[in-house]
């Protein structure tokens, strides 16, 4: 009833090829963006952004890095830990060694230098595929993980091995309050988000999905699969480094090559995989899941007044965590972005479905 | 439909029993910022459920706050899953039972205590989430996160948040010195210590120092800042002594080492020091008797010396020897306090056999200095629940002499211990212990970690973090007059206050 496209006719291409072509999207967009950015910075706390909102949208951005690489080109990557692991010691390495640098412009560099680490690793993507290619990307978490445990320049020499990280500084400004960082972290989001909207929907997007359908006939059809691959490689490593350096510089302030091991790579997949490949709101969602939730199982029980053990809870968590995947996976195993999807489908016909 | 939800006019009967309701709007006053905002919230889900008129109810229970008024905070960081458990469990044992102890017997000069677990499973990450969730807390005293990774990711969110970090064993070296981390606390030595200790054993046995020039040491150590921290210190001895130093790595959780102990096969070190926990102490002594390395010639840290690391290997265990952090295992005067006031009631944490064993002694302990900390700043700011800042004071100012040991049933288990703004460590010193087969026995004195060494490493590398992080040291000279001016007359009444309360 109230979400139907009745009577809304396009007059103009730009107006067709705009972003939300229905007016009711556009205004819910403008409401969550301006929920997002007015109204949650007044009534949200300090443990629901540094614990909840941050790491959910640092790890959304490297989601959909990975899924501009699994989702739109079709290449199954392990490895999306180890370029966010490049992206936060380069930035502090940026940061450490030249402390003039503004913040953003880190972030921006070590994106690049992650992209260039993605370029080098995504090489063997022209020879193998498919589930080769996946174990040949481990070789990137593996060979990362053992440089910055071994390589003592990139931690500065530290003697534990553990790096932090000084305050950031941007435009003679530092950041420190929680909401400050929230909202940088939103805003890094926003225009991420956006970037990768109009790279997918554009010529370059049209490439990888492309070689991702059938890389043959892509060829075929005059797509040079060397320059899609690789530039799939380098955008979706360029998003984890930025999701990296966020991820060292603002959720952990601290961290050792542990951070960023296997386990965090194959989140990361499980994300889009519960999310939805090939969709950067599934991206969202299946950050939300993997990060929020296990938070808030872990807290439930707590909040509605069960006593148990610590011990007891956690092993539900894992439980109740575990058995949610396997539900969503049966009932819809193109992810959280496809319920959406179908939900928004039946809402037209409501309340008359035919 | 949340309107009438915050309407207040409405006067109904509150329970006193924090119903689910209720709980739900304090957990949702955790994320959302204003009462006003988690009413609405928690109204609106309550009439969702149970149609409006529940929600002028759930509305007024929302004035009580979660922990009762007047309760002083102790935050519990503990993993009692994953791969760390089998040490993780007692040692969060042996905290919490302390903390119940102190409870039964009237609380701290009659402020009881509440706490909280929450389970990090030694990741860092999930460390930062319960610090974030429980330092929301009124009077908050402290945290232990017992991780090292986790305690460097605290170490730059504890100033900005005026909450002492209490790493009793472990942490970062350097934070012993308190002008440059006011806010740790790395009580009774750390792994610097550790490492200086056990270097100065095995030149005793080699018959003095020097004579180690020559011979090879291994370190084994588990692959993160926990295992890396000693290396600095090594280095050092190796370069003044001459011994060779090999540093072999083990990656988290520890149960792959055959790499390991093939270098270890090859070289054929005098000695191996084992820098491990988990699961990866009691895999690192398999690994020692399939390659045929004498266990004697073994040290492991105080982490690695504990009956979780030798009981799954059996006899071949006996002969190993491990580093005390001052205490070891077996049962002091406190310990058959918490026998009798709590698991003869059927009240205590852990199994009954569990009490007295060396990781659990070390949880009670710990408990214990942050419950010291709190007794000592009460000396100052009055016998009232105490915010993190104030409880610093205490810690900064601890002393635990001999007669304050006694009282609190623990002589013999450790030494005195003292702090002061500069020292942040209060002690450092540990001796030797072995696994006899059936349990760990002292085979040393006391040994006291070299601060000739030492105090010049934690300078410099205080100076370094100060550099870095863009901070200024501060100057301890004043709080050092005023302490000794203070302590003068004070030390009369405090000997009165503190006391324990015994019925």
């Amino acid at each position: 009833m109230l979400y139907r496209e009745n009577g809304q006719f396009k007059i103009s291409y730009s107006e067709d090829q705009q972003i939300l072509p229905i007016v009711q999207d556009r205004w819910f967009m403008l409401a969550l963006l301006a929920f997002a950015f007015l109204v949650m910075p007044a009534i949200g706390t300090d443990y629901l952004f540094l614990s909840l909102v941050i790491p959910f949208l640092i790890l959304a951005i490297a989601a959909i890095g990975l899924n501009i690489l699994v989702g739109y080109c079709g290449q199954i990557s392990l490895g999306t830990a180890a370029f966010m692991a490049v992206g936060a010691y380069a930035a502090y390495n940026f940061v450490i060694r030249v402390p003039s640098l503004n913040f953003l412009v880190v972030l921006i560099l070590s994106g690049g230098i992650a992209a260039l680490v993605g370029i080098l690793f995504g090489i063997p993507s022209l020879r193998i595929k498919g589930l080769y290619l996946a174990v040949a990307t481990l070789a990137a978490q593996f060979f990362v993980d053992w440089m910055f445990a071994r390589v003592k320049w990139f931690t500065n020499y530290s003697s534990s091995g553990s790096v932090s990280t000084p305050p950031i500084e941007m435009f003679g400004w530092s950041m420190e309050s929680p909401v400050q960082k929230y909202l940088f972290v939103l805003t890094v989001a926003v225009v991420m988000t956006l970037a990768a909207k109009n790279l997918v929907r554009g010529h370059i997007g049209r490439s990888w999905m492309a070689i991702r359908d059938m890389d043959v006939a892509a060829e075929v059809i005059g797509i040079r699969p060397l320059y899609a691959k690789l530039s799939a490689f380098a955008v979706s490593s360029f998003y984890a480094g930025v999701a990296g350096a966020l991820w060292g510089f603002i959720r952990l302030g601290a961290w050792e090559p542990l951070a960023f091991n296997v386990n965090l790579s194959l989140n990361l997949l499980f994300m889009i995989i519960i999310g939805g490949m090939g969709s950067l709101l599934g991206s969202y969602f299946g950050a939300a899941f993997i990060v929020i939730l296990p938070i808030l199982l872990n807290q439930v029980p707590g909040a509605i007044g069960i006593e148990m053990s610590t011990a007891f809870a956690s092993h539900l968590e894992a439980m109740i965590f575990g058995s949610l995947i396997i539900f969503f996976l049966i009932v819809e195993p193109h992810g959280l972005a496809r319920l959406w999807a179908i939900g928004k489908e039946k809402l037209r016909l409501w309340p008359f479905p035919h | 439909m949340a309107v009438p939800a915050l309407r207040s006019t409405e006067k109904r009967r509150t329970k006193k029993t924090l119903d689910p309701y209720s709980r739900m709007e304090t957990q949702m006053a955790t994320l959302l910022k204003s009462r006003f905002a988690a009413m609405a919230v928690a109204g609106f889900a309550a009439a969702a459920t149970l149609g409006l008129p529940a929600t002028a109810d759930a509305q007024q229970k929302a004035a009580a706050p979660a922990a009762g008024k007047g309760e002083q905070f102790v935050p519990v960081l503990v993993y009692r899953t994953g791969a760390y458990a089998p040490n993780g469990t007692p040692w969060a044992n042996g905290f919490v039972d302390y903390l119940k102890l102190v409870n039964a017997q009237g609380g701290i000069n009659g402020v009881k205590l509440t706490w909280e677990e929450c389970e990090t499973g030694y990741a860092t990450d999930r460390g930062v989430e319960c610090y974030e969730r429980l330092k929301t807390k009124p009077f908050v005293s402290g945290f232990q996160p017992l991780s090292t990774g986790i305690t460097f990711a605290l170490t730059d969110k504890a100033p900005t948040d005026k909450i002492p970090l209490i790493t009793a064993g472990y942490g970062r070296s350097e934070s012993v010195e308190g002008e440059a981390f006011p806010w740790n606390f790395p009580l009774m030595g750390t792994y610097w210590d550790a490492a200086d200790v056990l270097v100065q054993h095995v030149g005793k046995l080699n018959g003095g120092t020097d004579k180690l020039k020559g011979k090879k040491i291994a370190l084994v150590y588990h692959d993160s800042p926990f295992g890396k921290e000693p290396i600095a210190l090594l280095q050092e001895r190796a370069k003044l002594h001459g011994f060779e130093l090999l540093t072999i790595p083990v990656t988290h959780p520890g149960v792959e080492q055959k790499a390991a102990w093939l270098q270890i096969r090859q070289n054929r070190p005098d000695y191996v020091f084992l820098w491990g926990w988990g699961v990866m102490n009691s895999t690192a002594l398999r690994e020692a008797v399939a390659t045929g390395y004498p266990r004697d010639k073994m040290y492991g840290v105080w982490w690695a010396a504990a009956e979780p690391d030798v009981l799954p290997v059996g006899a071949d265990a006996k002969g190993y020897n491990g580093l005390a952090l001052q205490h070891g295992a077996g049962r002091a005067k406190v310990h058959n306090d918490i026998l009798a006031t709590l698991h003869a009631k059927g009240q205590g944490t852990g199994p009954q056999e569990e009490v007295g064993t060396v990781l659990y002694t070390r949880g009670m302990i710990s408990a214990m200095l942050q419950i010291e900390g709190i007794r000592q700043a009460q000396l100052r700011y009055g016998n009232k629940p105490l915010t993190g800042e104030q409880v610093r004071y205490g810690l900064e100012n601890l002393n635990l002499d001999a007669k304050r040991l006694e009282a609190l049933g623990l002589s013999g288990v450790m030494k005195p211990l003292a702090t002061n703004c500069r020292d942040h460590a209060g002690a450092r010193s540990a001796r030797i212990q072995q696994w006899d087969g059936t349990k760990w026995v002292f085979t040393s004195d006391f040994y006291e970690a070299d601060n000739q060494i030492i105090k010049p490493m934690i300078k410099a590398a205080a100076q370094r973090y100060v550099a870095d992080k863009k901070l200024t040291m501060r100057s301890c000279a004043d709080e050092i007059a005023a302490a000794a001016k203070a302590s003068a007359p004070a030390a009369a009444p405090a000997a009165v206050k503190t006391a324990p309360a015994k019925k």
